[in-house]
């Protein structure tokens, strides 16, 4: 760690400007709701994460020897539900966006700070009915909740789930709100759109998409409500239904929904890669401009998930080409982080490492989503491991990845405090490692043949699934490893300056942690993001 | 049989060629990691920060090479669009020598039915170098057939039919797979594709031939579920003509028309009010849930064979 501050005086700051719980349960501060929703969603990410070790163990041999048929599909739907609705897509908006957002616009809060605290309690519900869900009993039909299986034949908590879903969408159109008119009615004197840090494109981009595809899955489990609890026919075919419809309508909003998940990590890996480089973003203005066009092409893609389904060759040709052109974006910003590098001033602090490892992590996501969406290729690798391993490069490798990575470059602005080098840099390292001898097995499984969501398997597939399982554990190690330290940090770990890693952005021009109202006096701006003066106050 | 490492065997026709495609992208996504990973390591060593306050030097971009890595990708990719679609045509077209076998997907079995009639459960017993058809519907929810040496899957959809065709091109016995959850023993729903010569194959059909497990032939159904009281040829008939009616176009009462396909006749026996072909009356009751998919199957299939003036 650079360098420390030891006789800081204590001054009020949002940590300590009130101790009492109501202070805390009835706040507007966007800063103390960031810490609500990090409880939160650390709470999911937990559950959910104890879910895949009961996969991986239950993988390790081709029997169903751990648990029941009916058991292990309930494991991996429920690790599906509240993986994806309750940690991916809320983790870095709610949690890193609600704290930076108005910081970074030089604000003293969000737009709307009442609306910011109703989306907590409102994901909170949703996650009392899945949970609810889950204790009742469970539901066994695959995150994607596809039907007649799901409105006629489970029969699991399918409802309460769909509540679950349907409710925390409302906390996401809250968020995905306060942000757009945060960012377009509060920033700070001078601060105009293209010298906006890249993180709030990208928060811009993802709050685009959940304001205009959240409503789209309301409507979908609303549906399949209505067909389970009353039998009216919408997806049923035996009740003169159409099942694809289902398809077409989740698909719609889930994978602009894998957009809200990666767009706010990609922001947070430009933030991350210009502090450790020391310099502004390679392309400023085509990064920010490849998060609009990823979040725009991101809403005509849906039909590459149902190559296999039945629709029309010519609909799946469609699907195909729009599939490669949203890539392109993707790449152009893998490509501009690289360049970033070149004649920087690299460092490798614990977020940096985070953010290296994603790009690599993510390249590779990226790459095995091209082959996906390449016709040919994707009948035969479709709903096999391949899918399964892609996607978790892009949301565990990209996401989490940069989720960690954004945690511990801002831990020491949210909490005052400086957490140990040594141990960080090593999770991060663990992750990295961990991760890819998970998932990298999955690949080489999936195009063997080995369907996704099965429960037991033929015998030449044990090596891999006991590779993978090695592999989640030692992940799981990496994942541990944070909870540790960065709790110990708060209480034991050294007072955090106002600008420890030396990087720009009005967030590190505040004391940390900040002031109730992030500023004593309105910043104002006179340069471009990442503006690097000749020397660096780090401090 | 052949079989590289980390590769299914090599079944079917077109085995090799989406295993081509297959080591392209491999290769194009090996060469892309390997660059990306190579200039983060080289420049992050090679830059690495000398003094805590060192600055890197402000470059804020470079047009051309914008273009360059958004027009490489691009091209690259619409290729692997190019050659991907083709293959996909390719597969989702099968051959007019194709033969026709069928299979019927349920909770958790594969009911398939051989072009003389032979049943079988979970196993197809099918002829080396044949190009076969196969007509797909399920009798409950989604399923999907899923055989990886083969390299196809195709969705199973209740109270419709999908198509899916392959030509095996080698003897052995090969894993199928139900490929799309279908609840609690969707794992345990597979079974075997068996690929014998041809003269092995026919005498596994002699022997089969003996058992009694054919259906009941489809004029017997045509007279068991009483469609003749109304499809019949002479002038009192109620009901449209039947023969010749596969591949026509057909007129709806809503002056709505379309072509006589499987799907029409399946959805006209299943559910017949839904379109009423224009000059009749809505009189036919609904045989949904009176008849297993098989029997409507093997119904279609009869229809389909209809000859006109017959």
């Amino acid at each position: 760690m650079p360098s420390t501050e030891r006789a800081v005086l204590e001054t009020e700051d949002y940590i300590n400007a009130d101790y009492n719980i109501k202070s805390w349960l009835l706040t507007t501060d966007h800063k103390r709701i960031a810490v609500l929703y990090l409880i939160s969603v650390t709470l999911f990410f937990l559950i959910g994460g104890l879910f895949a070790v009961l996969i991986r163990l239950e993988l390790l041999t081709p029997q169903g020897d751990l648990m029941q048929s009916d058991t292990y599909n309930r494991v991996f739907t429920m690790h599906g539900v509240t993986m994806v609705f309750f940690f991916l897509i809320p983790s870095i908006p709610t949690v890193l966006g609600n704290f930076l957002v108005p910081m970074m616009v030089g604000a003293r809060d969000l737009a709307f700070p009442k609306v910011n605290l109703a989306s907590w309690y409102v994901f909170n519900l949703a996650g009392m009915f899945t949970l609810y869900a889950m204790f009742a009993g469970g539901v066994d039909t695959g995150w994607t909740f596809y039907t007649p299986y799901s409105t006629t034949y489970s029969n699991t908590h399918v409802v309460a789930t769909g509540l679950g879903v349907f409710i925390a969408g409302f906390s996401s159109i809250m968020t995905g709100l306060n942000f757009i008119v945060t960012i377009h009615r509060m920033r700070a004197p001078g601060l105009t759109w293209f010298r906006l840090p890249l993180f709030l494109w990208a928060h811009y981009a993802t709050s685009l998409v959940m304001i205009l595809g959240t409503p789209v899955i309301a409507i979908t489990t609303l549906l399949l409500a209505v067909e389970r609890g009353f039998k009216i026919g919408i997806f049923d075919p035996n009740l003169g239904g159409d099942p694809v419809l289902f398809q077409h309508l989740f698909w719609f909003y889930s994978h602009p929904a894998v957009y809200i998940m990666v767009l706010p990590a990609m922001g947070v890996i430009s933030e991350l890669i210009a502090a450790f480089a020391r310099k502004p973003v390679f392309g400023y203005k085509i990064v920010a401009a490849s998060s609009m066009s990823i979040a725009i092409l991101g809403f005509l893609v849906w039909g590459h998930h149902m190559f296999v389904s039945g629709q029309s060759v010519y609909a799946a040709t469609v699907f195909s080409v729009l599939s490669m052109l949203v890539a392109v974006p993707s790449a152009v910003k893998v490509f501009n982080w690289t360049a970033t590098l070149y004649k920087g001033s690299v460092s490798f602090e614990t977020p940096m490492l985070y953010a290296l490892g994603f790009i690599g992590l993510f390249t590779v996501g990226g790459l095995t989503g091209v082959m996906l969406a390449t016709l040919g290729l994707d009948v035969h690798v479709h709903d096999t491991y391949f899918v399964v391993a892609h996607f978790h490069y892009i949301m565990v490798g990209g996401t989490i990845m940069a989720y960690l990575g954004g945690l511990h470059f801002w831990w020491p602005k949210m909490s005052g405090r400086l957490y140990p080098q040594f141990w960080s840099r090593l999770s991060a390292l663990i992750i990295f490692v961990g991760f890819n001898l998970t998932f990298f097995p999955q690949f080489l499984l999936g195009y063997m043949g080995m369907p996704r969501r099965y429960h037991v398997y033929p015998e030449e597939f044990q090596v891999l699934h006991v590779l993978s399982s090695a592999g989640a554990s030692i992940l799981g190690v990496g994942y541990i490893l944070p909870v540790f330290y960065l709790t110990w940090s708060m209480r034991y770990g050294p007072r955090a300056s106002a600008n420890p890693w030396g990087a720009t952005g009005l967030e590190w021009q505040t004391s940390s942690p900040p002031p109730t109202h992030n500023f004593l006096e309105t910043p104002v701006v006179t340069t471009d993001a990442y503006h690097y003066s000749e020397e660096v106050t780090v401090g | 049989m052949s079989k590289a490492p980390f590769m299914p065997p090599q079944g079917s026709s077109f085995a090799g060629q989406v295993d081509l495609l297959y080591l392209f992208l491999v290769g194009i996504s090996l060469f892309f990691s390997l660059l990306i990973a190579g200039l983060i390591v080289y420049l992050a060593v090679r830059y690495k920060r000398r003094s805590p306050r060192d600055i890197g030097v402000p470059i804020h971009g470079s047009g051309v090479l914008e273009i360059a890595w958004s027009v490489i990708p691009l091209v690259i990719m619409l290729g692997s669009f190019v050659w991907g679609t083709m293959l996909f045509f390719h597969l989702s077209r099968p051959p007019a020598d194709a033969v026709e076998y069928f299979a019927v997907g349920k909770q958790w079995m594969w009911k398939f039915q051989h072009p003389d009639g032979t049943r079988e459960i979970n196993t197809l017993h099918l002829p080396v170098g044949q190009p076969v058809k196969v007509t797909l519907t399920s009798e409950d929810v989604i399923h999907d057939l899923f055989v990886p040496a083969f390299r196809v899957k195709m969705d199973v959809l209740p109270a419709r039919y999908s198509t899916i065709w392959f030509e095996p091109v080698r003897v052995g016995t090969y894993h199928l797979f139900c490929a799309e959850y279908c609840g609690a023993e969707h794992s345990r729903m597979g079974g075997w594709i068996v690929v014998q010569e041809p003269e092995d194959y026919e005498r596994w059909l002699a022997g089969e031939r003996g058992q009694e497990n054919r259906l009941a032939s489809p004029e017997d159904l045509f007279k068991r579920f009483a469609c003749e009281s109304c499809h019949r040829t002479d002038s009192v008939a109620r009901a449209p003509q039947l023969a010749g009616l596969f591949g026509k176009q057909v007129r709806f009462k809503d002056g709505s028309a379309i072509v006589a396909d499987d799907n029409y006749i399946l959805e006209s026996i299943l559910k017949p009010n839904e379109k009423i072909v224009a000059g009749y009356q809505p009189i036919m009751p609904t045989f949904q849930g009176q008849m297993s998919q098989e029997e409507a199957l093997a119904l279609v299939r009869y229809v389909r064979g209809l000859e006109a003036g017959k």
